[in-house]
């Protein structure tokens, strides 16, 4: 069906978190280019460092410092990075168990090419330039056959650390996340939006229980059978129920106080939403009979206003509230 | 959690399956759209209506649709009104399936609709599985699915567990037996192509594609009313490991293992395992994990790598191994599903037959 409706739809938002004690530390410690890790009861040093301990569950809060250098575990080849990772050329992923640590971390390794990478390759650490606290502070590792970098420490076990740095210790990250989508309503929605597009209003009438739905979404939610016959509905309607907005929305243009409002169109078993214009806000009223306005390039009615017919009885409508 | 039971607990038992054929897209249908028929399917099989089903559990993530609570729209495709007993899992539709069975055991319900859909196609499937990873240390690197895996497939390489022709077995014999699959994604020989991410080719990755999954559970003598041969859960249980992979032994799945175990799996053997292995490699930890030789069919649907809608693959794991006791094909099956990076969380639940006279 080529006919179908496809929109991008981006989902983007920053996840703000706060730290507990531990990763507070390892991300203070990361943003001055010390790595922390946590020694468990059974003396075990874990890095990334955690609260909790993954076999007992025993609250963990004696950190230690290990080195910037390790030992790559594993490692899997990325001949083509994706948007967010931490290279934008091909680079290996990598589990790397640093000098003093137990456990693996898991990061980058910027390598010319697989040939260079391999189980036991000795690495190091590349610090960010810009260091703000987080896991991207590690820039990524590469590979480490000679002197110890910069001055860091070089030691094998893990030492005693207080967990304290110079400067505001980091209590939270924010973690921007956006995914990208290709959104496609399906068949009933495609059919709805295609026939607002001509200011038109279309619904689904249920083989089962002959409700119209608007808009359609192509089951029947009562009966759970798919609906097919279409019908058309409206343009002119019914408030069956309405509020009165206070409160401005970011980036809309309507001044407060407006009514929104249930529209039952006439020939739909359900009412949809509006906003109603035309008329004081004070004066909206269940049964009061509308119509839809467009606007000039507008893909959906802008707000709907009084026809001026008399008030619809009640009884016609009091099954769609 | 554990499957075992003191006192007589019910026998529970999946009595119908039914499911969508899988295809990369399905730009012309909604969620529910998609859903609906594969919900009418698996009730006309039991000639059951909504009115009859006790309790009705699904599972989905929004994160494939990039909406918020998603799954309620689907349920328009359950009929539900007057008012039903519903729940849902943001996991795959087997640990839906788990809590159906609980509620079963537990007297709450007699029988039970559980189904599960993923729409992989409206978004990439390779970043929304980030989403799911530890936002503090592994998330901000936005390390995909597959670069996941081929750290755990590397880890299997350089423990002597396999070799890269070995993976590329797996990837071949699932092929093949999903060519005598309608409802597969990908059947029949297919190259292994290049890598995606070193060491795991083409081959050796899932196809990624839209699919949904329902099935009817029900108790006791009601269940052989509406069933010739109804696959009895014999058990089920499901286990976590920690989440930060470092931390964990790749080669190996111990959480498989312990649910397999608590399951009841290696009291008696079974004749056939449907496994979630999306990729290759992690059919090779399962089997290892599992203790399964050659005499155990494995994958006749041909598994994930054939069809892995993501959040239903699981639960069709166990609707293949229920529909293969239905038909008299086996007698004594195992079902697994995972979730998470590198078979994090699994579930294992053991399909019997009565014996036939």
């Amino acid at each position: 069906m080529s006919d179908v409706l496809s929109a991008p739809m981006v989902v983007e938002f920053p996840f703000t978190r706060s730290l507990g004690p531990v990763q507070s530390a390892f991300l203070t410690g990361l943003r001055a280019r010390t790595v922390l890790g946590v020694r468990t009861t059974a003396g075990t040093v874990l890095v990334p460092p955690v609260e909790y301990d993954p076999e007992t569950a025993a609250e963990l809060r004696d950190l230690v410092e290990v080195a910037a250098t390790g030992t790559v575990t594993t490692w899997a080849w990325n001949p083509a990075p994706r948007r967010g990772q931490p290279l934008d050329t091909p680079f290996a992923w990598v589990l790397v168990r640093l000098d003093g640590a137990d456990t693996a971390l898991l990061h980058a390794l910027d390598a010319p090419g697989p040939d260079a990478v391999r189980t036991g390759l000795r690495v190091r650490v590349r610090w960010a330039a810009e260091r703000t606290g987080a896991i991207t502070d590690i820039a990524c590792f590469e590979a480490y056959e000679g002197e110890p970098y910069g001055g860091e420490p070089t030691y094998r076990q893990a030492v005693p650390h207080s967990g304290e740095f110079t400067g505001d210790a980091v209590t939270g990250v924010v973690a921007p996340a956006r995914l990208d989508y290709t959104y496609t309503p399906g068949r009933a929605q495609t059919a709805y939006l295609a026939a607002l597009a001509e200011r038109r209003a279309v619904g689904e009438r249920c083989p089962r229980c002959r409700k119209v739905y608007v808009p359609p979404r192509g089951a029947c939610p009562t009966c759970g059978v798919a609906t097919t016959e279409q019908v058309e509905v409206g343009p002119r309607g019914t408030v069956t129920t309405f509020c009165v907005v206070n409160i401005k929305a970011k980036n809309l243009d309507i001044e407060v106080p407006y009514v929104y409002a249930h529209i039952a169109l006439d020939g739909a078993d359900l009412a949809l939403h509006g906003r109603i214009g035309g008329i004081p806000y004070d004066q909206v009223r269940m049964g009061l009979r509308v119509e839809p306005v467009w606007t000039e390039d507008g893909r959906h009615p802008d707000h709907y206003r009084p026809t001026g017919e008399p008030d619809a009885d009640y009884d016609t409508y009091k099954e769609l509230l | 959690m554990t499957g075992e039971f003191t006192g007589a607990p019910r026998d529970v038992a999946i009595v119908a399956c039914a499911q969508s054929d899988h295809r990369r897209r399905t730009d012309e249908l909604s969620e529910v759209e998609m859903l609906m028929p594969v919900l009418h399917e698996v009730l006309e099989r039991t000639g059951l209506t909504t009115a009859d089903i006790g309790f009705t559990c699904s599972g989905s993530s929004d994160y494939l649709a990039g909406r918020a609570f998603s799954f309620t729209l689907a349920l328009d495709g359950v009929g539900a009104w007057p008012p039903i007993s519903e729940s849902h899992v943001e996991m795959d539709g087997a640990w839906a399936l788990y809590e159906a069975w609980i509620k079963l055991l537990t007297g709450e319900a007699d029988t039970a609709l559980v189904y599960a859909y993923g729409k992989s196609s409206p978004g990439s499937v390779r970043d929304v599985l980030t989403r799911q990873l530890d936002p503090y240390y592994a998330a901000p690197l936005w390390p995909d699915s597959v670069a996941l895996a081929a750290l755990q497939a590397q880890a299997l390489l350089d423990a002597g567990h396999a070799d890269e022709p070995a993976l590329a077995a797996v990837a071949a014999r699932s092929r093949d037996a999903a060519a005598d699959n309608a409802h597969a994604q990908l059947r029949g020989a297919r190259p292994q192509g290049e890598y995606v991410v070193r060491p795991l080719r083409t081959g050796d990755c899932p196809p990624v594609g839209d699919g949904a999954v329902a099935v009817v559970l029900s108790a006791g003598d009601r269940a052989r009313a509406l069933c010739a041969r109804p696959a009895w859960i014999r058990g089920m249980d499901h286990r976590v490991e920690a989440h930060s992979l470092g931390v964990r032994d790749l080669t190996d799945s111990p959480s498989t293992r312990l649910a397999a175990e608590r399951a009841g799996a290696f009291v008696r053997p079974v004749d056939t395992a449907e496994l979630h292995a999306p990729f290759t490699s992690q059919e090779v930890v399962l089997r290892r994990a599992l203790r399964l030789d050659d005499g155990v069919l494995v994958n006749p649907s041909g598994g994930a790598l054939a069809a892995n809608p993501v959040m239903a693959a699981g639960l069709i794991r166990v609707a293949e191994a229920a529909g293969r006791v239905h038909r008299g094909a086996s007698d004594r099956a195992l079902a697994h599903a995972t979730s998470g990076p590198c078979l994090q969380q699994n579930l294992v639940a053991v399909l019997e037959g009565e014996s036939r006279v």
